[in-house]
């Protein structure tokens, strides 16, 4: 045979055959629908949860979903080359590696007052000189109220502000934390918490675990923490009824000369939880000098260095690794959906809402 | 059946081998973006090689197809069939190339260290620009559900030439006889 032509006789069982291929597009579309959550809208996906967080702190286009209120800062980690046996990346070999990072507080509300939580944070961008990069986020919290994404969910739903008060109903988060016991630790914390009067004399810890990974393919459980140093003071409290002191006192601080923290890597024992930021490690666990953050520049967010920068807490170099930790693969997801919001509003993508001219 | 009846050897391989990956990539990518669970991170860390491996097959594919002609469609086709036929091959070809290059672009855009696994890691193709960031992301959605929609007219056109016309398309890529004109050759 020498050409390819229609074969003259009706196929035997035509509809039959019509049916096979109808149910395999269709098929295939249904799989895919479900795969991609239009036919599966009870699934928890990173769109719900920031759905649920701009809930709660209201619609600030071009602005992150959480922490929307912050400040950029610059400076450099100098390494002393002590984690070096413990992990290969390279911003622990001895040195200096750049740093981008931001200190903010927690909430959606970039115009929030900076006492209404008693929680600050630490995100660094690490840049390494053959252009890997280390991203971390921390929280001066010692611990996390929740364990896995479908209680962050559960509790950020609790928490949305009554619209009669502007504040969560306590009858709701009350409910939330009856069932869910995992948050003891935190609820204990948070009993004692005042909102400081400045990002500088902070701790702030990952709270997730992770894993360093040395030369001889060991892994080592850690969770890191930054401990601020004697730095340049403050004048004290902040003066009644202003909202935005924390800027107001970093840029003073770094005015007289720059903010230092150590970074602390804590190493598990054996037995320690790594997969639950709910549980606290004892205190008397190994704790390694690994050097010194040094900042000394801080400048307005609308556009700052930091603006554009997701602060995934799995983008890791060689030689750092992630734990089991659930929390971790749903900031990744949680912050790639709220980075992406963030910066199609900024780019004026049709469909998204218009940032609004002041950008604090 | 003649040699020029069916795609050369190394087409069929590449196209099958092909299919089942970028079927992979379809399914992995858009059940990543609505997964928070720790499945989320495994995903990722295969869209982003698996993607890449399809961007180099795609390159070395269209090479092939540029130098081996395809065999022609069946001669009393209609017209517009078959031009739907080199429509939609050609724009297969451009999604295979084009989606892999915006995912490497946009994590280029994006500041994102484009690693593979393994410590390999990709040098960006544009400068950091978190507005190019959302428009490469938004088009790489898009453009992915195209993909998909072009594989779905694709895989029903094909099935179509195999079962209701019986013309020896399908075979053309399957490779197989056709059990049913062989009695008439
Ligand atoms: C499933 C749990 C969590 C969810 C869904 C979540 C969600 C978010 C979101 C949406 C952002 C804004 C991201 C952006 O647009 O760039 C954010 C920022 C942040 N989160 Fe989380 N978060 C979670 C857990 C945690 C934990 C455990 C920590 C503890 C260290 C943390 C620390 C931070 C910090 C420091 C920032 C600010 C980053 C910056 O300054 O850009 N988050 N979070
Ligand atoms: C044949 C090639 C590819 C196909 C079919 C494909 C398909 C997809 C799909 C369907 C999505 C989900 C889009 C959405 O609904 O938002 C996606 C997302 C994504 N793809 Fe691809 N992709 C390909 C290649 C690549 C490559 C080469 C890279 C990077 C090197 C990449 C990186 C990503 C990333 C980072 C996301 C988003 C993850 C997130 O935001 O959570 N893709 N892709
Ligand atoms: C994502 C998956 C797929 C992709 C990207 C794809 C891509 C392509 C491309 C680009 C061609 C044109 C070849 C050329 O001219 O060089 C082609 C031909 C062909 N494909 Fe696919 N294909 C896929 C899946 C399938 C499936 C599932 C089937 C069968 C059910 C199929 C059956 C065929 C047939 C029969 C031809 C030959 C058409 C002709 O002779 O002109 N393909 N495919």
């Amino acid at each position: 045979m020498t050409e390819k032509r229609q074969d003259p006789r009706p196929p035997a069982h035509a509809a039959g055959r019509w049916a096979l291929i109808g149910l395999a597009v269709v098929g295939a579309a249904a799989v895919f629908g479900y795969v991609g959550g239009w036919l599966a809208p009870e699934r928890l996906t990173p769109k719900r949860i920031i759905n649920a967080l701009q809930a709660n702190g209201g619609d600030y286009p071009g602005f992150r979903r959480n922490h929307a209120k912050g400040i950029c800062v610059t400076g450099r980690f100098e390494s002393n080359g002590e984690l070096a046996k413990y992990s290969t990346a390279a911003v622990f070999a001895p040195g200096s590696t750049p740093v981008v990072g931001r200190l903010a507080i927690p909430g959606g509300n970039p115009y929030a007052g900076d006492s209404s939580a008693p929680i600050r944070s630490f995100a660094l961008r690490f840049d390494m000189a053959d252009g890997e990069q280390w991203r971390t986020g921390m929280n001066a919290m010692t611990v996390f109220p929740v364990s896995d994404p479908k209680a962050f969910y559960e509790l950020t739903v609790a928490t949305h502000p009554d619209p009669s008060t502007g504040k969560p109903d306590p009858a709701k988060a009350g409910a939330f934390f009856k069932s869910h016991p995992e948050s003891a630790a935190f609820l204990d914390w948070i009993k004692t918490a005042k909102p400081s009067a400045s990002y500088v004399p902070e701790t702030y810890r990952s709270i997730n675990a992770f894993y360093l990974r040395d030369a001889q393919g060991e892994r080592h459980a850690v969770r890191w923490m930054l401990v601020p140093d004697k730095g340049p003071e403050g004048d004290g409290g902040a003066a009644a009824g202003d909202t935005d002191y924390l800027a107001a006192d970093l840029m003073k601080r770094l005015g007289q000369g720059p903010a230092r923290w150590h970074l602390q890597m804590v190493f598990a024992n054996p037995g320690d939880p790594v997969d639950d930021a709910t549980k606290i490690w004892p205190d008397d666990r190994r704790t390694v000098d690994a050097g010194t953050l040094v900042i000394d520049a801080a400048e307005a967010q609308a556009d700052g260095p930091c603006r554009d920068v997701n602060y995934d807490p799995t983008i890791l170099p060689r030689g750092i690794e992630v734990s089991g930790d659930p929390l971790l693969a749903a900031r990744s997801s949680a912050y790639a959906d709220s980075y992406l919001r963030r910066t199609s509003e900024e780019a004026h993508v049709p469909g998204t809402a218009r940032p609004k001219e002041a950008h604090p | 059946m003649s040699r020029a009846d069916t795609f050369h050897w190394f087409a069929r391989l590449l196209h099958w081998l092909m299919a089942a990956m970028i079927l992979s990539m379809l399914f992995i990518g858009a059940g990543m973006v609505t997964s928070v669970e720790s499945k989320y991170l495994w995903l990722v860390s295969i869209h982003k090689p698996l993607g890449i491996a399809v961007f180099v097959l795609a390159l070395i594919r269209l090479g092939f197809r540029l130098t081996h002609p395809a065999p022609p469609l069946p001669a009393d086709m209609p017209l517009w069939q078959k031009l739907a036929a080199h429509a939609s091959h050609w724009l297969l070809y451009a999604l295979m190339i084009g989606l892999p290059l915006i995912g490497w672009a946009m994590l280029s855009a994006g500041n994102y260290p484009v690693t593979l696994g393994g410590g390999l890691r990709l040098p960006p193709i544009v400068p950091a620009d978190a507005l190019l960031f959302a428009w490469l992301r938004e088009a790489h959605r898009y453009l992915a559900w195209l993909f998909f929609l072009t594989f779905l007219a694709h895989m029903g056109a094909a099935l179509m030439h195999g079962l209701i016309r019986r013309d020896g398309v399908l075979q053309s890529m399957t490779g197989g006889r056709r059990p049913e004109r062989s009695d008439i050759a």
